[in-house]
């Protein structure tokens, strides 16, 4: 395994995107901060640029307006580094699926610009801060 | 101001209504054709002091329909005035943000999703569709394919 | 691209900070005042109206539900609320004191959610942690009821999903006791806390005029005055059989309604307990064959304000128009007056005060006239933080303290 992956999975810097969400995925992200969950016991840290991000937590079903904005992020992210879709929207768009102004959902756009990506799936609605540790948890453990 | 009282003051625009139907106590529709919901609408914000609430742009077929919801918080009743604009070639309406700001961002909305002409609008540009979205392609209207 | 530019544009970008175009709040500074603002609202549009038309009236709770995460009780209940008043249905005393608990509920998870941000973005991080903290059992108790932490999907068109059974309520009143304890604690700390006075009081004014013009709604409005308050104005659910009060503060500055939302979770502590002793016996819904050709206004007062629904029907199963308005939508353009004239260390919390969604507020940023960057996010909130530093420095009053942390 390669020392940069290894580095990846002893501390996991994420950066939060939200591509067009109703902010319940986003604040149960938020929550994973707080003392019940307090993540940062595990070393994830919640960074303020994609340049320092390990791995993208996105929300949202990725509006028409979102999209090239998501692309651009993914762009900057410093790789390697994990998509995690946080949530039914980010996963498959949820209950928003054909509305006229969603292109998403996550994958489908992050593969626009790089087809061999990494892409873990948290589904839920929202998913648990629970769910999403083990998520994270277990993305990391097949890296 | 009271039901009563409100009822009363109403009829002052009666003459620029088709009609005023009440579904219930507290919910009035007030019927008029496009030309004159500037000034209904003006009567009820600044005569009677309602509360602005929203307004919605109805696609129904043979017309469009833009409804202006007022609040009177004093007995909880909405005053809706229900505007016809029957030329659906050129749809278009008088703004009310001139007077009401808090009508900027609807009228913009209505603009986007109809096509609706919001006229002397102070600031009409795009509001909730994406930059990328294709000019003159109306997402709530009947004959917008998905 | 205008040369010499010397009124920059504070831009928000939503994902910082090498972005080159400006996008949500745009903000435009003389030196470090700001004097203009602008929004794009684009991302978040989902086209919820649309994708309402093409559900069943008994489908679109569960979407409306998600039209924003903390509001996520008040939709769907104004929604059936408007199908209700078109077919003249009227739920089970039950079901209306069901619906009472869950709003009041989500209305105090969601007022403990805002505080903690506040206190983020002014530097008070333990009030951060806390408040995220006593949120907790709140989320608890809901998922308890309905199954989830949020979005509900208690409410159906004619009544309830689901019951609170009795076994619940013991550990309502449990949780209540220590919800309000804690949260009496915290006001008293804000209230006699001089930093916070300082560095609140006067920040982010809402005149009562500008309030009006901009049909303001919820704390936003009560904070500058304006009592209007939907359970109070339009009741709905079981709130005409409470005794309680609206609550207002009369200086529409960011300090008023962090007290107004604080007073409140303490009002709906006393709603809940009301509404749990006298809840009816009896069905929590009645059958609904079909809804009738016709039209209906349903709204619910939300954490963050009135929320209004118009549904129209032909007589078939689909709503044929249905019309959501939430109140961050008259509440958001307000901050332009609110905004004006403050130093750019209070847009954040000038922003927050108004209580939007939590990624709206990320979505901050000054740019200079040739949409450089000069302060993301990050930096806004480091430059709120430090505001609050200095005045701590000038004051010399000790840490807020709060117990059991």
């Amino acid at each position: 395994m390669s020392w940069k992956i290894w580095s990846l999975k002893k501390s996991v810097w994420v950066f939060h995107v939200n591509t067009g969400a109703c902010n319940n995925c986003d604040i149960e992200i938020v929550n994973l901060l707080t003392p019940r969950y307090d993540v940062e016991r595990l070393g994830i840290k919640l960074v303020g640029s994609p340049r320092h991000a390990d791995a993208l937590l996105v929300t949202g079903v990725v509006t028409a307006q979102a999209a090239p904005r998501l692309r651009e992020v993914y762009r900057q992210t410093s790789k390697p580094c994990v998509v995690f879709a946080m949530g039914a929207c980010a996963c498959h768009t949820g209950i928003f699926n054909g509305g006229y102004h969603v292109v998403g959902p996550v994958d489908k756009i992050i593969r626009e610009v790089d087809p061999n990506a990494i892409i873990a799936y948290v589904p839920g609605c929202p998913p648990k801060p629970e769910a999403m540790i083990s998520g994270v948890v277990k993305a990391l453990s097949v890296l | 101001m009271n039901q009563e009282e409100l009822n009363n003051r109403l009829s002052e625009i009666r003459d620029k209504l088709i009609n005023i139907e009440q579904t219930m106590d507290s919910r009035i529709f007030l019927l008029c054709e496009a030309e004159n919901s500037f000034a209904v609408s003006r009567f009820l914000f600044k005569d009677l002091s309602l509360r602005f609430v929203i307004a919605t742009g109805i696609d129904s077929e043979d017309c469009f329909e833009i409804l202006y919801h007022f609040s009177n918080d004093e007995t909880g009743c909405v005053v809706t005035v229900k505007a016809f604009i029957r030329d659906r070639e050129n749809p278009s309406i008088e703004s009310i943000t001139p007077f009401i700001p808090a009508a900027e961002w609807i009228e913009r909305e209505i603009h986007d999703i109809l096509g609706i002409e919001i006229k002397n609008h102070p600031n009409m540009r795009r509001l909730i569709l994406a930059d990328d979205w294709p000019e003159g392609v109306y997402p709530l209207r009947k004959d917008f394919k998905r | 691209m205008k040369k010499g530019v010397n009124k920059p544009i504070l831009a928000v970008g939503p994902f910082h900070p090498l972005q080159e175009e400006m996008e949500y709040f745009q903000l435009t500074v003389d030196g470090e005042i700001v004097t203009d603002i602008d929004v794009r609202i684009s991302y978040n549009h989902r086209g919820i109206e649309g994708l309402s038309e093409t559900l069943q009236f008994d489908q679109v709770p569960f979407l409306v539900s998600r039209v924003c995460g903390i509001c996520s009780a008040s939709h769907p209940l104004a929604y059936v609320q408007a199908v209700e008043e078109i077919g003249g249905i009227n739920p089970p005393e039950r079901a209306l004191y069901v619906r009472s608990i869950i709003n009041e509920l989500e209305r105090i998870h969601s007022h403990l959610l805002w505080v903690g941000l506040a206190g983020h973005f002014i530097g008070y991080d333990t009030v951060f942690m806390w408040a995220w903290k006593y949120r907790e059992p709140v989320l608890d108790l809901l998922e308890e009821i309905t199954g989830n932490r949020n979005n509900y999907g208690n409410v159906k068109v004619g009544g309830c999903r689901e019951d609170v059974s009795d076994d619940a309520i013991p550990r309502i009143h449990k949780d209540l006791n220590e919800i309000e304890k804690k949260t009496e604690m915290l006001t008293k700390a804000v209230l006699d806390d001089p930093i916070i006075h300082a560095r609140l009081k006067g920040v982010g004014v809402l005149t009562k005029e500008s309030s009006v013009e901009y049909a303001v709604a919820g704390p936003t409005a009560r904070g500058s005055g304006i009592a209007i308050d939907v359970r109070h104005d339009d009741p709905y659910a079981a709130y005409a059989d409470l005794d309680w009060q609206v609550i207002t503060q009369t200086e529409g500055d960011v300090f008023a309604k962090a007290v107004v939302r604080l007073l409140e979770v303490l009002e709906s502590v006393k709603m809940i307990r009301q509404a749990v002793k006298k809840l009816p016996k009896g069905p929590i819904a009645v059958e609904v064959k079909e809804i009738p050709p016709g039209e209906g206004c349903g709204r619910a007062e939300a954490p963050r304000g009135e929320t209004f629904h118009y549904v129209r029907s032909d007589g078939g199963n689909r709503p044929i128009r249905h019309k959501v308005r939430a109140p961050s939508y008259v509440n958001v353009p307000s901050f332009r007056a609110s905004c004006i004239g403050q130093h750019i260390a209070d847009v954040t919390i000038t922003l927050a005060a108004v209580d939007p969604c939590y990624s709206c507020t990320e979505r901050l940023a000054v740019v200079d006239g040739r949409k450089n960057i000069v302060h993301d996010y990050e930096g806004l909130l480091k430059l709120s933080r430090e505001k609050t530093a200095q005045i701590k420095k000038e004051i010399g009053a000790p840490e807020l303290k709060l117990e059991d942390f």
